[in-house]
């Protein structure tokens, strides 16, 4: 099966500094792979090189087999690439409603998955709180509006980084309880987490990064916690 | 007597700063910029309704029907051609090159129209007044405020409750997340823009009308768009609004204490609420 997103040697930038070293990386249509990786390691600025976020070339990346590196963000959500950034990125001041109307407004006559209502019924919890400013809610119920918004950008591809930051274990739960559904509606996903444990249930596939590179790679229910450990912190001698 | 009079055209004057600020507290609002051509664009679109007056020999409210569509061009082009190149975290280069734009602008106005004082012929419509009591209150004034309100309550009713609206919220809020959803900031910013000089059209037709217009009286204009906007509370429209009535009216009444002190005594009010409330009015921290 052809890849729905491949990267071939990804490099990024920030001024000098470089953040990544030739990444290669592809996943299929309707594919779950997580990418994990500690503090620091790059997993955020692959999923920005992704959305446009940052100076690529366009052969690093290509979508549907045709390169895209370095496409403006919105035209690269217009191509079915949606993404729930790091730290939620939700529109202070403006309802929970607004903020997944946004998506929707953008949408230019794109045949439409999911609906505001199918997102209510996702996450009922926002169906009570839509008229209320987003910076009211909680850390998870926040969460849930940044993967509704990505949603509603009816995308194929979704890119989730660490939408298990910062909450309690329940919380957690109930948030990733919504994946297999996202799965089911054909939506391929790249999960950003360092939770390993949740990763590795959450995936088929996974990567693991450390310090700009890809350290490790394989089926997610293969991968030993061994090897995990060792591409996670470097070197056998894993420091914690 | 003489207070409530000072009173009535400090309100009237403070609709039409309400127009020059409505623009600035948008752009502000939505992209962090100050604009310095602000008052320059007032001033250039004066002088195009005079010509365009005088050319086709039409009145006023013929002249701005077509003088606003020409200024949102203006503005889009200026967006587009310009600011977009500028616009950023860093306040710093948009301030620079609109500085140079306002410099550029205000010489190529004095080529094309020279240094000469000139204002919009309104058809007498400038000297009725009504006679309420004891005090007399011109027509064209209570039409500049009537304007005021309505395009106040127009772009508040387009930010709040429209898809244009919701675009330029979030781009305020956060630019690169807007992005990320499927927006594209550079086309939301050029529609502000052309928003914010279509309003400017209003002004300046006004301005034309109420008083005289020359190639330098842009910095004025910006001076008083600016000290509304902080006043109000920057990029807060209903504050932009309010904040131009404060001005108006402490202007009004300063030039009843004594002529010289009216300009100052905005000044003062102004500086007094950056000192004492510095997020203006109406903002919030
Ligand atoms: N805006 C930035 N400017 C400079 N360096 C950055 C910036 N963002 C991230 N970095 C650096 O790039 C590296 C990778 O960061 P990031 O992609 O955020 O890692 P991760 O998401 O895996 O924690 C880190 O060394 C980080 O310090
Ligand atoms: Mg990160």
């Amino acid at each position: 099966m052809t890849s729905i997103l491949s990267t071939h040697g990804l490099t990024a930038f920030y001024g000098d500094f470089q953040a990544l070293f030739g990444i290669d990386f592809h996943i299929a249509p309707g594919e779950t792979v997580a990418l994990i990786g500690a503090n620091g390691a790059g997993k955020s600025t692959f999923l920005r090189a992704i959305m446009g976020l940052t100076p690529v070339a366009p052969d690093m990346i290509r979508l549907d087999g045709a390169p895209i590196g370095g496409r403006a963000p919105h035209r690269i959500v217009a191509s079915g690439v949606a993404i729930v950034p790091e730290g939620r990125r939700l529109f202070a001041d403006m309802t929970v409603e607004e903020n997944l109307r946004v998506a929707l407004d953008n949408l230019r006559g794109r045949r439409m998955v999911w609906t505001l209502e199918r997102i209510y019924t996702l996450f009922p919890i926002l169906r009570e709180k839509r008229h209320q400013p987003v910076q009211r809610l909680s850390g998870g119920q926040q969460q849930m509006v940044s993967i509704g918004r990505a949603l509603l950008n009816q995308p194929r591809l979704m890119l989730c980084d660490e939408i298990s930051l910062g909450l309690a274990p329940r919380v957690i739960r109930e948030i990733y309880a919504v994946i297999p559904e996202i799965a089911a509606a054909g939506t391929a996903m790249i999960l950003v987490e360092q939770d390993i444990t949740l990763a590795r249930e959450a995936s088929s596939r996974l990567y693991c990064m450390l310090e700009g590179r890809v350290t490790l790679t394989g089926r997610s229910s293969e991968i030993t916690r061994e090897a995990i450990a060792a591409a996670y912190f470097g070197g056998s001698d894993a420091v914690a | 007597m003489l207070w409530l009079d000072g009173l009535m055209q400090g309100v009237l004057l403070g609709g039409l700063y309400a127009q020059y600020a409505l623009g600035m507290a948008l752009m502000f609002g939505v992209m962090r910029i100050v604009n310095l051509t602000h008052g320059d664009l007032v001033v250039l679109l004066a002088l195009i309704a005079i010509s365009l007056s005088a050319q086709l020999g039409v009145g006023p409210w013929t002249v701005l029907v077509l003088l606003v569509p020409l200024a949102a061009a203006m503005g889009w082009v200026l967006q587009r051609s310009v600011l977009n190149r500028v616009v950023g975290e860093d306040p710093l280069p948009s301030l620079i090159a609109t500085f140079g734009l306002s410099v550029a602008l205000q010489n190529a106005m004095l080529q094309i129209w020279s240094a000469d004082t000139r204002s919009l012929p309104g058809g007498g419509i400038e000297q009725i007044s009504w006679q309420v009591g004891p005090l007399f209150v011109g027509v064209l004034p209570v039409i500049v405020l009537g304007a005021a309100l309505v395009l106040t309550a127009g772009l508040a009713w387009l930010m709040a409750r429209t898809r244009f609206g919701r675009a330029l919220r979030a781009s305020a809020a956060d630019v690169e997340a807007a992005a990320m959803v499927g927006t594209n900031p550079r086309t939301v910013y050029a529609l502000a823009t052309a928003l914010a000089v279509a309003i400017l059209g209003f002004a300046a037709v006004f301005q034309g009308l109420r008083s005289t217009v020359a190639p330098a009286d842009g910095a004025a204009q910006l001076i008083f768009a600016f000290e509304a906007v902080i006043i109000g509370g920057m990029g807060s429209v209903w504050g932009a609004f309010w904040g131009a009535m404060v001005l108006g009216i402490s202007q009004s009444i300063g030039y009843r204490i004594d002529p010289g002190f009216g300009t100052l005594a905005g000044h003062i009010v102004f500086l007094i609420v950056l000192a004492l409330r510095p997020q203006g009015i109406f903002g919030r921290k």
